[in-house]
C-alpha cells in the first residue's frame, strides 16, 4: 500500500489500477511517485479503463420511493414508515393509534413480516383496511412492495398510511419506501442503550417513541439514560413516551399525527 | 443480512455498465460506504464472493472506502468528523443538524478489461 496517502497502490509494483479515485480529490498534493496513467510502461502489464460511475447502489428503490411520495403528496395522505426491533410494541401501538384517531384520519396499513399473516388479523381489529407482505427472506420492506401492496387496498380517500416494517433494527434503514415520517421505537423491554448500538435507523428517524412505558418499574429502565442516548444519535427527532395498552401518551402522539396530516394536505404538490 | 441485495443491486449496475462500455472483464469493482449506511462491509464482502462466480466480475477485486460520518456545525461554521457517531461538536457540544457524509451506499467506480 502507498504509505503516503493509504490509496491501495503498491509502489513499483505493475500497474493493476489506474486513475484511482481519492475521497477528497484535491484534499492532498501527490508529489510522490506513481504511474496514474492507464497504460503502464512494464511490458506485460495488463490495462485497465477506469469507469466512473458515482451511482447510489440502491438508486432504483430511491427512485421507487420518489414515486410512491409523490404519488402519496398528491393525494393528501401522511405515510408513516415504523420501524422498530421485533417484539418493541409497533402492531399494538398502530392498532390503539387508529381506534383513537377514529374519524378523525381514516387510516389504512401496510405490515411487512418474514412470514404469517398474525399482525395483520390484529391491525384489522381496529376497523382499518390492511394489507399484510410476507417478505420470504427478505428482512426489510423496499418501495416497490409498497407501491404493489397500495394496489390491494380498497381505498376511496385516505389521511394517513402507515406502514409497519420488518421488525429488525439494521436492514430497513436503509431503504426509503417514499415516507413523509420514519418513526423508530424503542421499548422499555429493549433496553436504554439500543440508539448507540443501531445509529443508523436512529438517526434517520423522525419520531422516536419510547414504548410500553408501563412496564418501566419491572425494567428497570433508566428513562435518563435512555432520552440521553436518543438524543445523542437523532436529537433532532420528536421523543413521545407512550404506553398504548394503558393509554399513557397516546393522546400528544395522536395530536401530532393530526398536525403532521395538516401540514402534508396543505402543502402544494407543487412546491419544491 | 441487507448485505446480499445490496451487493446483488451493486454488481448489477456494475455488470450493466460494463456492458454498455464493451469491456469483456470486470478488474476491479470500488465501493464508498458510510459508517451511517446501516451496511457492514464485511458482510457485504462475502456477497461479493457468493454473488460472482460465473459473472463478468469473476475474480475481480473488491474494494471498499469506508466513509465516515461528517457533520457541520453551525455555531461554529466548521465540519467534525465524528467517531462516535454522535452528532455532537466536539467544541461547542451543540448538536448538529446536518449530516454531510456518511450515508453512502455508492458504486464509485470500477476498472475493466477489454479483452
Amino acid at each position: 500500500m502507498c504509505n503516503e496517502c493509504g490509496c491501495g497502490l503498491s509502489a513499483g509494483a505493475p500497474v493493476t489500477v489506474s486513475g484511482h479515485d481519492h475521497p477528497a480529490p484535491g484534499a492532498h498534493e501527490h508529489l510522490h511517485d506513481h504511474p496514474h496513467h492507464h497504460h503502464s510502461s512494464e511490458p506485460g502489464a495488463e490495462e485497465h479503463q477506469t469507469l466512473d460511475l458515482r451511482r447510489a447502489i440502491l438508486e432504483k428503490n430511491d427512485r421507487l420511493a420518489e414515486r410512491n411520495r409523490g404519488f402519496f403528496r398528491a393525494r393528501g395522505i401522511l405515510v408513516l414508515n415504523v420501524l422498530s426491533s421485533p417484539g418493541s410494541g409497533k402492531t399494538t401501538l398502530i392498532r390503539e393509534t387508529i381506534r383513537r384517531l377514529g374519524p378523525r384520519l381514516k387510516t389504512a396499513v401496510i405490515v411487512g413480516d418474514l412470514a404469517t399473516d398474525n399482525d395483520a388479523r390484529r391491525l384489522r381489529d381496529s376497523g382499518a383496511p390492511v394489507v399484510q407482505i410476507n417478505t420470504g427472506t427478505v428482512c426489510h420492506l423496499e418501495a416497490d412492495m409498497v407501491a404493489r401492496a397500495w394496489k390491494q387496498l380498497d381505498t376511496a380517500k385516505l389521511d394517513l398510511l402507515i406502514i409497519e416494517n420488518v421488525g429488525n433494527l439494521v436492514c430497513p434503514a436503509s431503504y426509503d419506501l417514499g415516507e413523509d415520517l420514519r418513526v423508530v421505537l424503542l421499548s422499555v423491554t429493549d433496553g436504554e442503550d439500543k440508539p448507540l448500538k443501531y445509529p443508523p435507523v436512529f438517526h434517520t428517524a423522525h419520531a422516536v417513541i419510547i414504548s410500553k412505558v408501563d412496564l418501566d418499574r419491572a425494567c428497570d429502565f433508566n428513562r435518563e439514560a435512555a432520552t440521553a442516548n436518543i438524543r445523542h444519535i437523532a436529537h433532532h427527532a420528536r421523543l413521545f413516551e407512550i404506553s398504548a395498552k394503558a393509554g399513557t401518551g397516546m393522546d400528544d402522539w395522536c395530536d401530532y399525527l393530526i398536525r403532521q396530516h395538516e401540514a402534508v394536505k396543505g402543502r402544494d404538490p407543487l412546491a419544491s | 443480512m441487507h448485505e446480499y441485495s445490496i451487493m446483488q443491486s451493486a454488481l448489477h449496475q456494475a455488470l450493466r455498465e460494463a456492458r454498455l462500455a464493451g469491456a469483456a472483464r470486470i478488474h476491479e469493482i470500488r465501493l464508498r460506504i458510510g459508517v451511517l449506511s446501516g451496511v457492514v462491509p464485511d458482510a457485504l464482502r462475502f456477497a461479493f464472493e457468493v454473488l460472482t462466480p460465473g459473472t463478468a466480475a469473476e475474480g475481480a477485486l473488491l474494494t471498499i472506502e469506508e466513509v465516515p460520518a461528517r457533520f457541520w456545525c453551525a455555531t461554529c461554521r466548521r465540519e467534525f468528523v465524528s467517531a462516535n457517531l454522535f452528532a455532537e461538536c466536539p467544541d461547542c457540544r451543540n448538536p448538529s443538524n446536518e449530516l454531510r457524509a456518511g450515508r453512502e451506499l455508492e458504486l464509485s467506480s470500477m476498472e475493466v478489461d477489454h479483452v
